[in-house]
Formats: C-alpha cells, sequence, structure tokens
C-alpha cells in the first residue's frame, strides 16, 4: 500500500520534472523571479494585509483582540486632532515637494544640458547621490551645530550685526523639518528629472532654435513638456517619503511639530497597534489617492 | 573652446551652493568632531585634536557601540547576500517578455514607496500576531529587505538592460545549459556591476533606520544606537562617533565605485 503511493508519488514528481523541463523556455523567468517575489510578499504584501485585519480589532488597554469593530476608524474621524495633524502633514508634504522641485530642476538641467563631458556629467551626479548612501541620523544631526541656538548661522548672523537675538525657528521647528526632510530626499526628486532630461533628443533643440525660438520658448515647449515624466516619478517618491515621516518630525521638530507617522509611532509606543493600524490604512489609502492623482496628470508610462 | 552663456555661469553657482547644502552640515561635524578635550557641541573651536575621536572607543562616554556596529556589519552581509542573488535572478527573468512582469515590477517599486511606518507596524504586528519576538536577525532582516531590495532590483535591470546577450548566445549555441553559461559567461561579465550593487546594497542595510526603528527587538543596529544617544550625549563624542560612521560608509561607496570602473575598464581593454 506505502509501496504504491510512493511509486505514484515518485511517478508524479518525475512526470513533474519532465512538464517543467519541457516547458522550461516559458517557466524560466517564474524561477528566477521566485525567491524575490516571496520575500516581498512575506515582508510586504503580507504584513500589510494584517495591518488591514488588525484596525477591525479590539484593543482593551494593554493587548488587542480578534474582532470586528469600527471603533478605530470612528475615533480617528471624530478627532478633532487627527485632522489636525493631517492637515499638518500636507503642509510638510506641499512645502517639501515645492522646494525639493524648485532646488531640484535646475540642478539636474544643469547636470544635462551645460556639462557637456559624459565624464563629468557622471562624476558630479555621483557627488550628489553619494550622502544619499549615508546614515540619515547623521545627517540630521549634523545641522544641530549649524542651526541651533548658538550654532554657526546665528554666531555669523549676530556678528555681522544682521539680528541682535538668536533666531529661534532655525531649529526645532516647522522650518527645520523642511530644510531637514529636502535635504534627505532631495536626490530622489533630482534622479528621474535627471534621468528624463538626458533622454530629450537635443535635435529637437537645434531644430526649434533654427526656428527662431528663444531660449524660454524651447524651455517652455520642449524641455518642460518632455521632462514631465521626470518630474512625476520624483513627486511620487517625495509625496510617499513625506506622508509616513517621523524621524526628521522627531529629531528636527522639537516637541511641537505633529505628522502622521509620529502619531502612528507614538500609538505603537503605547501598544495601541489596532488604533495604529487603523491610521497607517488610512495613510496608506491618502498616499495611494494623491499617487494615483499624479500619474492621471502625467503618462510616466514611457519611462519605465 | 566654446563661449558659456550667462545662465551656464548662473546655473554652475546654483549647483555649487547646493553641493554645500549637501555637504556643508556633514562638514560641519568633521570639524566639530576633531577638537580637543574642552570641545563643545557648537563653535567656536577652542582647540584642535583627536580627543573625541579617541573617547568613541572609552564606554563610558557613548554608551558600547562595538556589539551595535557588529550587529550593523553582520546583518548588512546577510542582506547583501540575499538582496544581490535574488536581484540577480529577478532581472534576469525581465529579460525575456512574461506574463505577471508588470505586475511583479510594481509590486517592487512599491516597496519603496509604501510609508516606511507601515513597513515598520506592519512587521511589528505580524511577529506581534504569530507570538514571536522581534528580533534584528528576522523582522530587523525583513525591515531591511524591503529597503534594499527594489533599489538593487532598478540598478540590476539597467545592468542587463546594457548586457550583450551574444556571448551567451554562443555558450548556448556550443552546448552550454543555462547554470552553465550563468557560471562561465554571464557572471563574469557582470562580476563588476554585481560587486558595486552589493557594496551600495551593503551601506545601505547598514546605515537603515527608519523601517528597523520598530523592529529591532532588544538588541539595537547601530543607527539605532546612534539615534538613542542623539538624547542623551552631550559631547562632541557623539559627532565622532558620526564622523567615523559616515567615513566607514564613504569607504564602502568608493571603493564600489572604483571596483566597478577598474573591472570595466580591465574587460574592455
Amino acid at each position: 500500500m506505502s509501496s504504491t503511493i510512493l511509486k505514484s508519488s515518485k511517478f508524479s514528481v518525475v512526470a513533474i520534472a519532465q512538464a517543467i523541463a519541457q516547458n522550461w523556455g516559458t517557466l524560466k523567468p517564474y524561477f528566477l523571479a521566485a525567491p524575490q517575489a516571496i520575500a516581498l510578499a512575506v515582508f510586504l504584501v503580507f504584513p500589510i494585509l494584517l495591518i488591514g485585519v488588525v484596525s477591525f480589532w479590539e484593543f482593551n488597554g494593554f493587548s488587542m483582540t480578534p474582532a470586528f469593530t469600527l471603533a478605530n476608524y470612528k475615533s480617528i474621524f471624530s478627532s478633532t486632532v487627527t485632522l489636525r495633524t493631517y492637515l499638518n502633514t500636507f503642509k510638510f508634504v506641499a512645502m517639501v515637494w515645492l522646494a525639493t522641485l524648485l532646488i531640484g530642476y535646475p540642478v539636474a538641467y544643469f547636470l544635462s544640458f551645460h556639462v557637456n563631458r559624459l565624464k563629468w556629467q557622471v562624476l558630479l551626479f555621483l557627488i550628489c547621490t553619494i550622502p544619499f548612501w549615508t546614515s540619515n541620523i547623521i545627517r540630521m544631526i549634523s545641522w544641530v551645530p549649524l542651526l541651533g541656538k548658538e550654532g554657526l548661522v546665528n554666531q555669523l548672523l549676530m556678528g555681522i550685526g544682521l539680528i541682535d537675538a538668536p533666531l529661534e525657528f532655525l531649529l526645532y521647528s516647522d522650518f527645520a523639518v523642511v530644510l531637514g526632510m529636502v535635504h534627505l530626499y532631495i536626490i530622489f526628486m533630482i534622479a528621474p528629472i535627471f534621468n528624463s532630461l538626458m533622454r530629450i533628443d537635443r535635435t529637437l533643440i537645434t531644430a526649434a532654435e533654427d526656428m527662431g525660438a528663444s531660449g524660454f520658448e524651447v524651455f517652455k515647449e520642449i524641455v518642460l513638456p518632455l521632462s514631465a515624466p521626470g518630474i512625476a516619478i520624483g513627486s511620487i517618491f517625495i509625496v510617499t517619503l513625506v506622508m509616513g515621516e517621523f524621524i526628521t518630525v522627531r529629531l528636527m521638530g522639537g516637541g511641537q511639530a505633529a505628522s502622521i507617522g509620529k502619531l502612528i509611532q507614538t500609538q505603537i509606543g503605547s501598544l495601541q497597534y489596532p488604533l495604529a493600524a487603523a491610521n497607517a490604512m488610512i495613510l496608506l489609502i491618502v498616499t495611494l489617492m494623491l499617487v494615483f492623482s499624479i500619474l492621471r496628470v502625467v503618462n510616466i508610462r514611457k519611462e519605465l | 573652446m566654446q563661449k558659456r552663456s550667462l545662465s551656464f555661469y548662473l546655473l554652475a553657482a546654483f549647483f555649487g551652493l547646493f553641493v554645500l547644502f549637501l555637504y556643508g552640515p556633514m562638514i560641519t561635524i568633521f570639524i566639530l568632531s576633531l577638537q580637543g578635550p574642552d570641545g563643545t557641541l557648537t563653535f567656536p573651536i577652542r582647540s584642535f585634536g583627536f580627543y573625541w575621536l579617541g573617547q568613541v572607543f572609552q564606554e563610558q562616554r557613548v554608551g558600547n557601540f562595538v556589539e551595535p556596529f557588529q550587529r550593523s556589519v553582520v546583518l548588512g552581509a546577510i542582506v547583501t547576500v540575499l538582496v544581490a542573488s535574488m536581484a540577480t535572478l529577478s532581472a534576469m527573468a525581465f529579460r525575456q517578455k512574461f506574463r505577471g512582469s508588470t505586475g511583479f515590477f510594481y509590486l517592487t517599486i512599491s516597496a519603496l514607496i509604501v510609508p516606511s511606518i507601515l513597513i515598520s507596524l506592519g512587521l511589528g504586528i505580524m511577529f506581534q500576531v504569530f507570538g514571536w519576538s522581534t528580533n534584528w536577525t528576522t523582522s530587523g532582516l525583513g525591515a531591511h529587505l524591503t529597503w534594499t531590495l527594489p533599489v538593487a532590483f532598478l540598478i540590476m535591470l539597467g545592468i542587463f538592460n546594457r548586457f550583450n546577450p551574444s556571448y551567451e548566445e554562443a555558450a548556448k549555441d556550443l552546448g552550454a545549459n543555462d547554470p552553465k553559461a550563468f557560471w562561465e559567461i554571464v557572471l563574469p561579465l557582470i562580476l563588476p556591476s554585481l560587486i558595486g550593487v552589493s557594496l551600495l546594497t551593503f551601506t545601505l542595510s547598514y546605515d537603515e533606520f527608519t523601517r528597523t526603528s520598530l523592529v529591532s527587538g532588544q538588541y539595537n543596529t547601530l543607527p539605532l544606537e546612534i539615534f538613542g544617544m542623539t538624547t542623551n550625549v552631550t559631547s562632541p563624542a557623539l559627532y565622532a562617533l558620526g564622523t567615523l560612521t559616515t567615513l566607514f560608509s564613504f569607504t564602502m561607496i568608493i571603493i564600489a565605485y572604483l571596483t566597478v570602473s577598474r573591472l570595466n575598464r580591465r574587460q574592455q581593454g
């Protein structure tokens, strides 16, 4: 009995192996992509699905229990604190987005249109990317001796007599949060814009100039529309990064600054997992809505 | 020599200011970590010296950072091996069209753009629900994978885009099977890029903070330890530690770029 089962299972293993061998050409990519897909399923998709499930659970003051309750969501929507925190988060998103775009675009433009040698383009671009690979924490701590009450900026401004008392808003303020985030994330705006600017066919510009277009017209009619997908990709990165931010807000914002990420982190700290999960689901939905509205405005498929 | 326009000089100056903005703060703490024993957290500097760099290794000054450093290196090494193999394989899968490839691509990208607090919270909840305790080698490893995999995958895609498949096809025409063609043709050709990707993955993991912050369990990795120090270390020793770990990352990045360019040149030559 058992030997027949063994035989038939052995047979089926052989059969499966043969089927795989025959269809190896079509099956190969699936085998190659499987490890990464499994890793992402286990550590990304499943945890986020669990957040969705747990957001309906109950919290009894010290632990969570399976249930189906809308209480977590109700308490979020009925709280003006949450609403104000969201508004504050949107404010950070808008300011960081605008700043990274206004600083990042000229940088990318300079690299792609004014630096002529490829070797220099690569080198200067690498200089822009190197800080990205180093520690975020250290990069934020580094601002303290510059911006603090007795920091270098205040010392300089007071030294040349521009101000009498140190500027307090430089550190532990909304200004510091935005500055810190721009510093940390601007490469995510520069890289996609640089990429799309590099792809613009230079003969288009020559043609436009030959037809009598001014420098500004060339920029408005050719360069800007063709780099829009890069701006869109950069904007998606910035929006998603800033929406969930809590480290910069914590380190650079002092006690007062609030963001939805920091709120969730505080709730996790007090083990209120269901409430944190409900907040995280809303954060995810809001973030996805922002991403899709960016995708509606600009078609990025050509870039991928 | 072509004449430069005014906009060139304006943009060049802007670019220079931007680089100053990027590196200025870092340079500040490098300088502040090179103070004598009378050094403080701010300027002006009274005396120069290596006092604080030495103090980093005195336990009572900054707490024990040696073990967190070892953990970060071990974790970085594990992450690097896993990510380099997975990203190479999946980027190779993308050399042919297959059903589901778009979905797979978006899945990978979403790992990069999902707000990082969700990864941390999700992993925390997953371990809580299953009754496992979080640890830097399990939940921490998972958090690092979600951050490093998409970056490495995107770079590997770019590498295989520029990869000339004719050598591999020739090997197959001569009777090599897939594994043999990979080990003898593909791997040697992509090796310099693979080393570069590995070192960059290692630095990303070594410096990762946000995603690991809530799920590292009892034992901290180095960035988490440093974060803890920001509240209770009030001497330049903090800057000295920051300087040392940043120099460590810089070394990795520079080795990465040098390896790639040198091996590339050797293969061309």
